[in-house]
């Protein structure tokens, strides 16, 4: 809400385009009746007022979900790949980083709800119309599987014998394939859930958003990877970083070209800042990690901290661009203007 | 959807509601509103919303700013330097006595254009005032996406919040394309106009309507209010306000035409309104196959950069 003060001088802190309202489109004085063939140049807005109303989600828990299950799903895909391969530290750095982002990135999204303690009421219906309820059915299934594989790594040496833990262990395989396959879309299901909302550097972008996320989170599991495996075993981790850095590079251009006028919430601001540190430090972390992380393992760490720094900041630009992009009237209106001079 | 003929579609019959009552909104007609405020009072008072804090705005009349959880009827205020096409009221009146009047350094209220002699010529300014309110979409976005079910379709055909089931998501505040429905940070949950559902049980008109004095916001069964607004716009028309056109009424616009529809007088932006609004879960089938196909691609990215490792891996690994 903004606080205009009228003081001695003059208007302080006034509304922002408030004056733009003035105008006289629709016919001109003298002209009465006469429609003005071409649409008004000048964009008009009620005294500079956002037309729609900005996501309440609070950046640090909704961004942070959004980095956390995506580094789970992706970590989970990693893990099984590195089980299928007999891989088994990276296997269980991917199972173990991937259980823990669940619950934190879970965390999250409880604190974030204006009445935590009906958390569950997310489950009281099936709704397929919603990405939040589908997310959290979603979330429903996949916790276990995580759950499970990360538990068989934990567990302790004296309880791998008895018969509880002998049926852990067995189960371990089967729940990380599970947890793979729903994890691989924990990653992306997160790209429909920003888009579906009237927000337009979101939802102008819903078509690249869930493969920006993919890439995203693809580079998070790969940045786990070389942080916590051994070296000798990250290869498909390395491999995986540079894959998904180019994918990233290659979303962003596109989803920033995509969403037209409301391209500027990427490039400006906080949300701007965020974007370009991110890509820095993925770059970054993808090229140290390429080139030392065979055989350095503090190069790997570093490597494998700087893609999980780019991948949280990059979920934290597209949280604060679609503020931006909901808190300016023209991104709203001047595309639907656009769209409806095209049909007349 | 078409129920004997009528084109207004039955988001109500839709969702299953057997046998219900007629789909009713409100038509506001903006060309009479004159900003007296009496429908957020009426709103405010039964249904007991909190009080907002308002500084002064500097948006002419309007301190409210905008709809929020706590305003569910928001009276909006433009100026423009443009006649409002035979409203012009003809009369000039006598100058008052200055000389009776002591100077406190108020701001003087005279009629637009009095000082410059614009009132004889014909007034150039005009206000445009207009209640603006909950859009009850025939597809509502607000409803769509929520994920608790707390949003439901009523048997009037309207989009009430159940407050004793919302967790306060917050799903439902970017997805409404009118930005109306709003989180209320003291309580968590979110709140926006009922269409005064309690009072439609009982047969009544929600508080704003039986509040306006000018029959401004009118409320009713929808099909009605159509053929009453399209009169009034056609009657404006042929009285010279070319600029009058109907907001919302549209069956075949982005939300499927709304419950709650307009008479503007200028375009939608200059009140805040989004032009040419869609219900976003219209993409929501195109998303999804995007989502799944780049799942898909994590999975064969994740499956490729291990295939050929266990073989490369004997060089750079080691």
């Amino acid at each position: 809400m903004s606080d205009v003060e009228v003081t001695r001088s003059g208007i302080r802190n006034a509304t922002p385009g408030r004056d733009a309202l003035i105008g006289n489109a629709g016919g001109r004085p003298g002209k009465r009746g006469e429609k003005p063939v071409v649409p008004d140049a000048e964009f008009r807005s009620y005294y500079g007022r956002p037309v729609i109303k900005a996501p309440v989600w609070k950046t640090l828990d909704i961004g942070g979900y959004l980095f956390c299950g995506g580094l789970a799903g992706s970590s989970s895909v990693l893990g099984a790949v590195a089980d299928l391969t007999d891989r088994p530290t990276l296997r269980r750095a991917c199972r173990v980083g991937s259980a823990a982002a669940l619950a934190l990135g879970m965390t999250g999204l409880v604190h974030d709800l204006g009445r935590p303690r009906r958390a569950l009421n997310m489950l009281r219906v099936a709704k397929p119309s919603s990405p939040m309820n589908t997310g959290s059915w979603l979330l429903t299934a996949y916790a276990p599987m995580a759950g499970a594989a990360a538990a068989a790594e934990m567990l302790p040496d004296r309880w791998r014998k008895g018969a509880a833990g002998r049926r852990l262990l067995s189960t371990a395989r089967p729940a990380g394939l599970a947890a793979a396959v729903l994890g691989s879309v924990v990653s992306t299901y997160t790209g429909v859930l920003v888009s579906d909302t009237a927000v337009p550097a979101w939802h102008e972008g819903h078509r690249e958003m869930p493969y920006l996320f993919a890439a995203s989170a693809a580079s998070t599991a790969a940045g786990l990877g070389l942080l916590a495996a051994d070296p000798a075993e990250t290869v498909p981790a390395r491999r995986l970083a540079v894959a998904s850095a180019v994918a990233e590079v290659a979303a962003t251009r596109l989803l920033e070209r995509r969403v037209g006028l409301a391209a500027a919430a990427y490039r400006e601001g906080r949300a701007g800042r965020s974007g370009r540190a991110a890509t820095a430090l993925t770059v970054a972390g993808t090229a140290v990690g390429a080139a030392f992380g065979g055989r350095n393992r503090p190069a790997a760490a570093g490597a494998g901290l700087a893609l999980l720094a780019g991948g949280l900041l990059r979920r934290f630009a597209v949280m604060q661009a679609g503020r931006q992009s909901a808190e300016d009237p023209a991104q709203t209106v001047e595309p639907q203007r656009a769209r409806l001079s095209e049909h007349a | 959807m078409v129920v004997d003929g009528s084109t207004t579609p039955d988001p109500a019959g839709q969702v299953g509601w057997a046998g219900h009552p007629e789909r009713v909104g409100f038509f506001t007609d903006t060309s009479i509103c004159i900003g007296c405020k009496a429908c957020e009072v009426a709103c405010k008072e039964w249904n007991l919303v909190p009080d907002d804090i308002l500084p002064l705005s500097a948006m002419s009349y309007d301190n409210t700013r905008q709809l929020s959880a706590n305003t569910w009827r928001h009276v909006e205020f433009v100026e423009q330097k443009r006649s409002l096409g035979h409203q012009e009221p003809g009369v000039t009146s006598p100058p008052l006595p200055r000389s009776t009047t002591v100077d406190l350094g108020m701001p003087s209220f005279g009629r637009p254009g009095a000082q410059d002699g614009a009132a004889e010529r014909g007034s150039e300014f005009r206000w445009l005032m207009a209640s603006d309110v909950c859009k009850h979409c025939t597809h509502a976005a607000c409803l769509d996406v929520c994920p608790t079910g707390a949003l439901f379709r009523t048997e009037f055909g309207t989009v009430v919040v159940q407050e004793d089931i919302c967790n306060g998501c917050g799903y439902c505040v970017p997805a409404c394309p009118y930005g109306v429905i709003d989180k209320r940070e003291d309580d968590g949950r979110v709140w926006k106009c009922t269409l005064c559902y309690d009072r439609l049980g009982d047969g009544l008109e929600p508080a704003c309507a039986k509040a306006c004095p000018t029959e401004s916001i009118q409320f009713g069964p929808l099909d009605e209010l159509r053929e009453r607004a399209q009169l009034r716009v056609d009657q404006l028309r042929d009285a010279g306000v070319s600029s009058a056109r109907l907001y919302g009424e549209d069956p075949d616009d982005g939300v499927g035409g709304t419950g709650a529809f307009f008479l503007l007088l200028d375009e939608p932006e200059v009140y805040g309104f989004p032009p040419d609004p869609k219900v976003t879960t219209r993409d929501l089938p195109s998303m999804w196959r995007h989502a799944l196909v780049a799942a898909g691609a994590i999975l064969a990215g994740v499956a490729a950069s291990a295939i050929g490792a266990s073989f490369g891996g004997r060089f750079d690994g080691r």
